[in-house]
């Protein structure tokens, strides 16, 4: 694929036979969309979620054990952090690039990168998440009685949710906008169309077909941990107004 | 071993790299300058006068949330291959970031000062720029700075989409120009996102009143989280 986008000879369109609207390459064929949605656009975007998933998924348990291990020893904030936002400066294209060298065209290429991106936000939210429930809650939890661990879980916890919630929300739209230019090392996901349709000749169709559910999907996982949000900390809505 | 041969790739290519960047640098000029063109003005003046708040809020987490090769396949669909594609949907990327934080920084300044400027006898636009945006500038170059590295670290994508000329051609096409260039390229993209913000930072330094300067702690928490 990478040939094809790059090399500089005009590419003789081939968007297949089919109605006018198609030939033509009109603006946007809802006919030939709804025709293709079964085998490329539905397909796509349950590969592109379920990558968003996985990388959420390892992203978050690599961070909050960092974050963690973090809160109980200070030292390890510094280190961890630094790496992170090394890692997170490095353009999303090269990540992929260096990768295919060591791990080829597969799940895993596609995958490092995107938990990398994970890393920097996921950690910093939890851990400022952590750090920022008052000294005297963690007190008045003491004198209670409780222990370390029924503090972390029972009081600095829920306290730190909405942090966590918030990090967790930029991470999954980071995600999935970077989800779409894994396709270019790893031909799944809704990033797998748009550039097919580039090397069709940039076929109106299929690129605004596959950009729209990109976008969608991205406010669509935003919003839903906005909800997210919303329903599991109720006291964080009284005080925002 | 390696930096060996980063090294002689940078001297084996020299001038390439030096075609490669310029174009890469026309690129972010373009799509950034005219993302503060379109993003500061507005953002100030919906600051200045309170209004619009839902609207420069929301229009932020909105653009976070757009996938940045999406919206350049939408691009390519209206404005076909090329540079031009490839400025607008970086504007469309960088707009909401920066007009977001220059609404929040001239929102943000303490009412009482504004009494006070009116009680002094100045006008509206007297107060708005002399009293509001020089309050508002680290806030707003904040803002400007984190737009920056976002437009910058997504250049590379100009590639993969149709509109090559710049260092991205050398990152997406590592049959050709192996590990080394993949990395001596994004080492440079890396280099050229470290000068804007370091001019950035020197601009703001400047603009910022002798007297407020290094009072105002910099605000970055929660802004700077983009990944091109």
């Amino acid at each position: 694929m990478t040939s094809l986008v790059l090399a500089a000879a005009p590419v003789v369109p081939d968007f297949g036979g089919g109605s006018s609207c198609v030939r033509n390459n009109d603006f946007f064929c809802w006919q030939w969309f709804k025709d293709n949605w079964s085998d490329t656009f539905a397909p796509r975007l349950v590969e592109h979620i379920w990558l968003t998933l996985i990388a959420l998924g390892i992203g978050f348990a690599i961070s909050f054990a960092a974050a963690l291990f973090a809160h109980r020893h200070g030292w390890f904030e510094f280190p961890f952090a630094t790496l992170s936002s090394f890692l997170y400066t490095i353009p999303s294209l090269a990540l992929f690039q260096v990768l295919v060298g060591i791990t080829g065209l597969t799940l895993t290429t596609a995958l490092i990168p995107l938990v990398t991106y994970t890393l920097l936000i996921l950690f910093r939210n939890t851990l400022v998440g952590l750090q920022e429930v008052p000294e005297e809650v963690t007190e008045a939890a003491r004198g209670m009685g409780l222990t370390r661990r029924q503090i972390l879980w029972r009081v600095e916890m829920p306290l730190a949710l909405p942090a966590i919630l918030a990090g967790l929300q930029i991470a999954a739209v980071t995600v999935v906008s970077l989800a779409t230019v894994a396709a270019f090392v790893y031909d799944h996901g809704l990033g797998s169309p748009i550039f097919d349709a580039i090397n069709r000749g940039s076929f109106n169709t299929e690129l605004i077909g596959a950009g729209g559910l990109a976008i969608l999907l991205g406010i669509a996982s935003y919003a839903l941990f906005a909800g997210v949000q919303w329903v599991t900390t109720p006291w964080t809505r009284a005080r925002r107004t | 071993m390696v930096t060996a041969t980063i090294f002689s790739f940078y001297s084996d290519h020299a001038s390439e790299l030096v075609d490669k960047s310029i174009w890469t640098l026309k690129l972010f000029a373009a799509a950034f300058g005219l993302s503060v063109l379109i993003a500061v003005p507005i953002g100030v003046w919906l600051g200045h006068i309170h209004k619009g708040r839902f609207l420069a809020i929301n229009l932020s987490n909105i653009g976070r949330a757009l996938p940045s090769l999406a919206v350049i396949a939408i691009g390519i669909a209206i404005f076909g291959l090329g540079f031009l594609n490839v400025t607008v949907a970086l504007i469309v990327i960088a707009v909401p970031v920066i007009l977001t934080n220059a609404y929040v920084a001239v929102d943000g300044v303490d009412r009482e000062l504004i009494e006070a400027a009116r009680g002094m006898g100045m006008s509206g636009l007297q107060t708005l720029f002399r009293v509001e945006l020089p309050l508002a500038l680290p806030l707003l170059f904040a803002g400007m700075r984190t737009a920056a590295l976002y437009v910058m670290a997504t250049t590379p994508l100009a590639a993969v989409v149709g509109a090559p000329g710049g260092l991205g051609d050398i990152i997406a096409n590592q049959a050709s120009y192996r590990f080394e260039g993949v990395v001596a390229a994004s080492l440079l993209i890396a280099l050229l996102a470290f000068a804007v913000d370091g001019l950035f930072a020197l601009l703001q330094r400047y603009a910022t009143p002798r007297s407020l300067r290094g009072r105002q702690k910099y605000e970055v928490k929660g802004t700077a989280l983009e990944a091109g």
